[in-house]
């Protein structure tokens, strides 16, 4: 008679395939999970309780720390939500900016999602060359605010910087360039019988689940969920543009690999267009007072990020900084259903399903 | 003149040429890892849009490896207060011994071989089994969880992979009806055995990447699974000596390739007679050694589970429909 034992094992904080300093506490039976628990709170910085303290101005920098792979959206929805108590009207071209600004550090942390995803399942190359078409991404964010990973660009009102010359052109020719890469990564890994084998029917939840969880971007489009807030609450310009909601409805892995691969494309659709109705000229800055204060009251909004719905709740009374600051994380929440999801899956199965759930732990630790 | 030696008395005089010579071959092998490792950088780099190791030694990095060895000499020598003492400084003695053994037999050039016996492709197969142990012993000597899952891992694949592999070359013996690695070679002259063997060939091919634990089927040391398998625990020239036998077993695998399907030192065409035979098994050897490092470049890996179903549910039955096949053409048509 074989007798088995239970055993501890810590997956992290220190793993080569945890994406930051995430610690999954897990019960093993052979390769078997029969119970996984995540610990989090290695990267707390206390990003809201510092912002009680800081001018609003001020708090723009920490959200660069928190999903530091797609910072552009995070200083928008610090921005947004000021600007919607303020009542500002953003110019124009300042909103073109942003948003190209945003849909530019989708198609970065979308491409490092999918080289580190098959990096987790074993294979160095498709990695590299993700890292070598974002890097062009990086250069471009890099011209327009002076930062590679921590930009630091949006202002209460506008932007801070206005684009270089030939900047535009610059992203015009980068967007046929990464259409051609991408026929490329659907040559190189889409199809791998290896790849599929590792990631079809594997991390299957339902629709119902992923609501009930809270899930969102596309961890929730993969069940087949439409919604997208760029096209369910349109916030800045997005209801000028032509573009898809990528749904699938198998709701496992590959799902969402796909789901990440098409929202590129439909990215590149976005900066397409937005390059064409670039304003050639205009303000970047609306009129703000030099010292920013939000009215009493309090305000939430909510934006998609590429890891999905990123909000913003501030209460105000009425002084400099905001009284309470609240980040709705996106990441935080889909991470909350992988103890529901890992029992019963082997070791592998674990990486390939945290890390299709592609997480920052900037953003689940806050 | 090693056959002459075979031949002779035991002696002090042909004790001492033999250990030269195995000395000598030991120096090719080691040369032969430092610089597979620094082509498989070059190689991987090239195929990943960078450049890899081109600072030290000159253009190339040609001596970017001597100096990560030299390092590796140097570094302390960690044991854990937990581990398995003995058993931890045995395994990877234990791993790399039987990888060296094994060149004994590998017939380089008709008259470059160390040992001619009758039954030189079981031999290999036999001894080459061995390493497995060192494997198993080390993940568990190191008490850890990783290593652990690693050295079963380990243990559970390389034993499965060595059916397929033994079963697809014994098509070939049925063709040569000799274990004999040279006649082996001198019976492909009209032929090469991947022409005669295709089934074979690739089957073989494919178990010998999970018997070398390389990429798609490095699962044993998966490093985005568990750390580093079986050898997580290890640091310094013991961590070096596994790495060693992995990159020694690539050189023996690769010859052994080379020699049952490629047809050794055999030149492809006749006319092509007067080029050398080491050149042409070099070239060969190298031909394989860039597939092994192309495929790593490319796949991802496999899942414990998949791999498993693979062996026994593909692999071993197209490895004996192979033999049946090629044991019925064999009495039916000569």
């Amino acid at each position: 008679m074989i007798r088995t034992e239970e055993m501890l094992l810590n997956v992290g904080p220190q793993h080569p395939s945890t994406h930051g300093v995430f610690r999954l506490v897990v019960k093993i039976d052979g390769e078997i999970i029969t119970e996984a628990t995540p610990v989090i709170g290695y990267l707390h910085r206390g990003t809201e309780k510092l912002a009680e303290n800081l001018q609003y101005t001020q708090i723009i920098p920490y959200t660069d720390r928190m999903d530091y792979l797609s910072a552009m959206t995070n200083n928008y929805v610090i921005c947004h939500a000021v600007e919607t108590m303020m009542g500002i009207q953003v110019p124009e071209r300042a909103d073109f900016l942003r948003v190209m600004a945003m849909e530019l550090g989708r198609i970065a942390s979308h491409l490092v999602a999918w080289g580190t995803y098959i990096l987790d399942l074993g294979a160095t190359s498709p990695f590299i060359y993700a890292f070598r078409d974002r890097e062009m991404i990086i250069n471009m964010l890099n011209e327009l605010s002076g930062a590679r990973l921590t930009f630091n660009y949006m202002r209460v009102g506008g932007v801070k910087w206005d684009a270089p010359e030939g900047w535009v052109d610059g992203v015009r020719e980068f967007v046929p360039y990464l259409r051609e890469q991408l026929k490329g990564y659907h040559n190189l890994v889409s199809g791998n019988e290896i790849f599929l084998d590792r990631v079809k029917g594997v991390g299957v939840y339902s629709k119902e689940d992923a609501i009930n969880y809270s899930l969102s971007g596309p961890n929730l489009r993969s069940t087949g969920v439409k919604w997208d807030l760029r096209k369910d609450e349109p916030y800045s310009i997005y209801d000028r543009f032509d573009f898809n909601v990528v749904t699938r409805d198998e709701g496992d892995c590959l799902a969402r690999y796909h789901v990440r691969l098409e929202e590129i494309e439909e990215s590149l659709k976005i900066l397409e267009q937005a390059c064409e109705q670039f304003p050639a000229e205009g303000e970047i800055m609306a009129k703000v007072p030099k010292i920013i204060k939000a009215p009493k009251g309090e305000a939430f909004v909510r934006i998609e990020s590429p890891r999905g719905e990123i909000g913003c709740y501030i209460s105000s009374d009425g002084k400099k900084e905001p009284y309470r600051l609240k980040f709705r994380r996106p990441s935080f929440y889909n991470l909350q259903i992988l103890p529901k999801l890992l029992v019963g899956e082997n070791i592998a199965n674990l990486i390939a399903i945290l890390g299709a759930v592609d997480i920052v732990l900037g953003e689940v630790d806050g | 003149m090693i056959e002459d030696l075979l031949q002779s008395s035991p002696g002090l005089m042909n004790f001492g040429i033999f250990f030269l010579l195995a000395v000598v071959l030991l120096l090719v092998v080691l040369g032969f890892v430092t610089y597979a490792i620094l082509a498989e950088r070059k190689v991987l780099g090239y195929m990943q849009a960078r450049h890899g190791p081109n600072q030290l030694g000159g253009k190339w990095g040609l001596l970017q490896t001597v100096a990560d060895v030299l390092k590796l000499l140097l570094k302390e020598d960690v044991i854990p207060k937990a581990a398995d003492r003995p058993l931890f400084i045995l395994a990877p003695i234990i791993a790399f011994t039987p990888a060296f053994m094994v060149l004994a037999t590998i017939p380089f050039t008709d008259k470059f071989q160390f040992a001619d016996i009758g039954v030189g492709l079981l031999y290999y197969i036999a001894v080459s089994g061995m390493t497995v142990f060192g494997m198993v012993l080390g993940g568990w000597a190191s008490n850890n969880k990783y290593a652990l899952l690693g050295g079963m891992r380990a243990g559970a694949q390389m034993i499965s992979y060595e059916i397929p592999l033994v079963m697809s070359v014994l098509g070939v013996i049925l063709l040569t009806g000799s274990l004999n690695l040279s006649d082996i070679v001198l019976q492909q002259e009209h032929g090469w055995f991947i022409l005669y063997q295709p089934i074979a060939f690739i089957v073989f091919f494919i178990a010998s990447i999970a018997e070398l634990n390389r990429t798609p089927f490095d699962l044993p040391e998966s490093e985005n699974e568990l750390v580093a398998g079986y050898f997580v625990e290890y640091s310094g020239f013991r961590w070096a000596f596994f790495m060693l036998t992995e990159y020694v077993y690539m050189f023996a695998m690769s010859s052994l390739i080379t020699v049952i399907f490629l047809g050794g030192w055999l030149p492809p065409l006749d006319v092509l007679g007067f080029i050398p035979g080491a050149v042409w098994f070099a070239l060969k050897f190298s031909l394989v050694v860039f597939v092994y490092m192309w495929l790593r470049a490319t796949l991802p890996r496999f899942r414990i589970d998949r791999l498993m179903e693979f062996a026994w549910k593909v692999l071993f039955p197209v490895a004996l429909a192979n033999i049946f096949l090629t044991a019925l053409i064999k009495t039916l048509f000569f």
